[in-house]
């Protein structure tokens, strides 16, 4: 008896034999924008206010006041690499079980890419972001995107993503239609997504 | 899901029994409508839409085209990534495959990730019989789990389900399969989705081993896609030791950028939102983040079947949005479960005789006639499958199917029409009866038929008839010719 692999390979072969293969073209040609317009930073505040989460806009200076503004009371947890300081915040060795990361009531992270068009922040979990358990199992997600970060639209993110990185795209809080095909926001995910947005980091020559 | 549709009569019997649920048929409508409006105001919102459905359509084709090449280019990059591979060439592969990693593990539970595929295969069942519970954790998914029912839509399974009905089912059985619902649980979708958080968090908190699908999977990088909403897929995917995801082959996608168009279609046709709330995506094992052991299984079950189909591989660009259930008439007022699959409405009446071949299940054999070939699902399908066509070519082969033996009424009726028909005296001689064939036919015609139509009035004298007698109607004296008596 052939095994799985070579059978299910030769099926496919058989199945298309006799065919004739012309691919089509699959990109259409079009203009990645990276630079941020300031069209495209209010259409992304406005976008990710849809979804019901909180988006507030603030000068680099502010930030640490505003973070300290939005925070829960009880626990907060950081990644090692957040590039700004949350006094008490616990700093994420890698050793917080899901249940401790459980009785943490928030977090704090940066982002890589945020999406204008569908109001998206795609997170990559580099070390200013953190593992991904650490944005999900608390409640509350305060989120930090820079101008310069923001593309239009889904592609122009696609072309500056790195697939080897792990990613999570998220669009408002967590949310279900399952009850009657009503948008109901506060399942699993965070319940609270809270978007900080920022001006463009400073090139230091 | 622990019913089964095994053993589900014929759609038009299904059918029948569905329409005279007048709760089912109105959880049915309101919840089409509520998504319908939805997609058509986010759709209206992209310039390119139809553009993009052809994008989408190629991105698609092109993948299935070059099968063989992709799915090997898969499985390099997903074993270069960290992944196991494994391939299953039918269900029962599969669901061993799912098995035997949950009890190298010793796991005797596993939390689930909506997924069709492994819905397709009864996964659960399986499981169950090897003493492994597997919990899902999609909200519509537990709804239908916990009632001991079955799945009615591809998104929402449980769209059958009003909130009373929901509450009900929380209220009497979530006790028993965990964490009970809270005493003073209404019907309030917000209350009954935190009642789902409630319940599910003990079990994504202790589980060892995941199980999901995936939407696409990307043979260039060796990357898995899973989109959703609730935040359930992001607690298995990452919060398990070890993660193990069914891939049906014709998930395969060629490149990363192929997730631009797909990423922008899929959610606006699915949930009519401009994105879902979270898309994760992994290529194999990140060292420090996420389960650190990943399998992929990759299934067959009836897709190279499908693939040989000239007309009908087309289903399997589908990337089950299911926005041609929410738009088509029979699906609307039949509901899910007259389908007797996990796959229903317009893209099931199609998938199911393509995995499986007609001719030899009466219940697969009617599902190509489960439409009135109205074309909605043509036009909201994102990839363009052209569904109203693969049915008439799906029609044919279950006709085909059936030649020699016994032929059906129609069959006979077609046979004697072409005799009749094929001379003009023949033709002449019947016209004669042709009232009297009328009033026979409203009396003793099938039922099924004559039930649901009016049939109209003989004229006492046919065309052919009044021709001859008149000379072409010249000789006609006035009358109106038709030979009736009004």
């Amino acid at each position: 008896m052939t095994d799985a692999r070579t059978e299910i390979l030769a099926r496919v072969r058989e199945a298309l034999a006799g065919s004739t293969v012309e691919l089509p073209e699959t990109s259409a040609p079009r203009d990645l924008a990276p630079v941020a317009t300031p069209e495209v930073v209010e259409l992304f505040a406005e976008r990710v206010a849809d979804y019901r989460a909180v988006v507030e806009r603030c000068g680099t200076e502010e930030l640490e006041e505003r973070i300290a503004a939005a925070l829960p009371a009880g626990e907060v947890v950081v990644p090692p690499g957040l590039s700004i300081g949350v006094a008490g915040a616990i700093v994420d060795n890698g050793a917080l079980t899901a249940a401790e990361l459980d009785q943490i009531a928030a977090v704090v992270t940066e982002a890589r890419v945020g999406i204008a068009e569908t109001g998206t922040i795609v997170l990559d979990h580099t070390p200013d972001q953190g593992r991904r358990a650490i944005s999900l199992v608390p409640d509350t997600h305060i989120c930090i995107i820079r101008e310069d970060q923001l593309v239009a639209d889904v592609p122009d993110a696609i072309a500056l993503l790195d697939p080897a990185r792990p990613q999570t795209w998220i669009s408002g809080p967590s949310a279900t239609s399952d009850i009657e095909l009503d948008r109901v926001e506060g399942v699993h995910g965070p319940r609270t997504l809270h978007v900080l947005i920022t001006p463009p980091r400073k090139v230091t020559s | 899901m622990s019913g089964t549709f095994v053993g589900m009569p014929a759609f038009p019997e299904a059918a029948r029994e569905a329409l005279a649920d007048s709760q089912l048929r109105h959880n049915l409508a309101h919840a089409t409508g509520t998504i319908r409006a939805k997609r058509a105001k986010v759709v209206a919102e992209v310039e390119d839409w139809e553009e993009l459905r052809l994008v989408g359509a190629a991105v698609k084709e092109r993948a299935l085209l070059d099968l063989e090449t992709q799915l090997v280019r898969l499985e390099e990059t997903l074993t270069a990534n960290g992944a196991t591979v494994h391939w299953a060439r039918d269900a029962t592969e599969a669901n061993a495959i799912v098995a035997s990693i949950a009890k190298a593990h010793e796991a005797q539970e596993v939390v689930k990730v909506k997924s069709m595929v492994t819905q397709e295969i009864g996964l659960n069942e399986a499981l169950a019989e090897e003493g492994i519970a597997a919990w899902e954790t999609d909200l519509a998914e537990l709804i239908v789990q916990l009632g001991d029912d079955l799945p009615s839509h591809i998104l929402v399974p449980a769209i059958h389900r009003n909130r009373a009905e929901i509450r009900e089912i929380f209220r009497s059985k979530m006790g028993a399969a965990g964490r009970p619902a809270p005493a003073d649980l209404t019907d309030e979708p917000a209350v009954l989705a935190a009642a789902a958080r409630e319940h599910l968090r003990e079990k994504f908190l202790r589980a060892k081993v995941g199980v999901s699908g995936a939407n696409f999977a990307i043979a260039e990088t060796g990357t898995l896609v899973v989109v959703e909403s609730e935040g359930n897929g992001r607690m298995c995917l990452t919060l398990p030791e070890v993660l193990v995801s069914v891939v049906g082959i014709e998930k395969v996608v060629s490149r990363w950028e192929d997730l631009g168009p797909m990423l922008r279609l899929l959610p606006r046709s699915s949930t009519g939102e401009r994105m879902n709330p979270y898309t994760s995506t992994w290529s194999g094992v990140t060292p420090g983040d996420g389960p650190q052991e990943v399998h992929v299984v990759l299934l067959d079950n009836g897709r190279t079947r499908a693939l040989a189909d000239e007309v009908g591989r087309q289903a399997l660009r589908c990337i089950r949005c299911s926005a041609c259930l929410n738009v088509c008439p029979v699906y609307e007022r039949t509901g899910g479960h007259a389908y007797g699959s996990v796959y229903p409405g317009p893209i099931g009446a199609i998938l199911n005789p393509l995995l499986k071949g007609v001719g030899h299940d009466d219940q697969i054999d009617s599902l190509p006639y489960a439409s009135s070939l109205c074309g909605a699902c043509f036009e909201v399908c994102p990839v363009r499958i052209d569904i109203p066509s693969v049915l008439v070519d799906q029609r044919a082969q279950v006709v085909d199917a059936h030649r020699g033996g016994v032929p059906k009424p129609e069959a006979a009726a077609m046979k004697g029409a072409a005799y009749v028909l094929g001379r003009s005296r023949r033709l002449s001689a019947l016209e004669r009866f042709t009232g009297l064939g009328m009033r026979f036919a409203r009396r003793f015609g099938p039922a099924a038929w004559i039930g649901a139509r009016d049939l109209p009035d003989a004229p006492a004298e046919s065309f052919r008839a009044w021709w001859l007698r008149t000379n072409g109607g010249r000789n006609d004296g006035g009358r109106k010719g038709d030979g009736t008596d009004d």
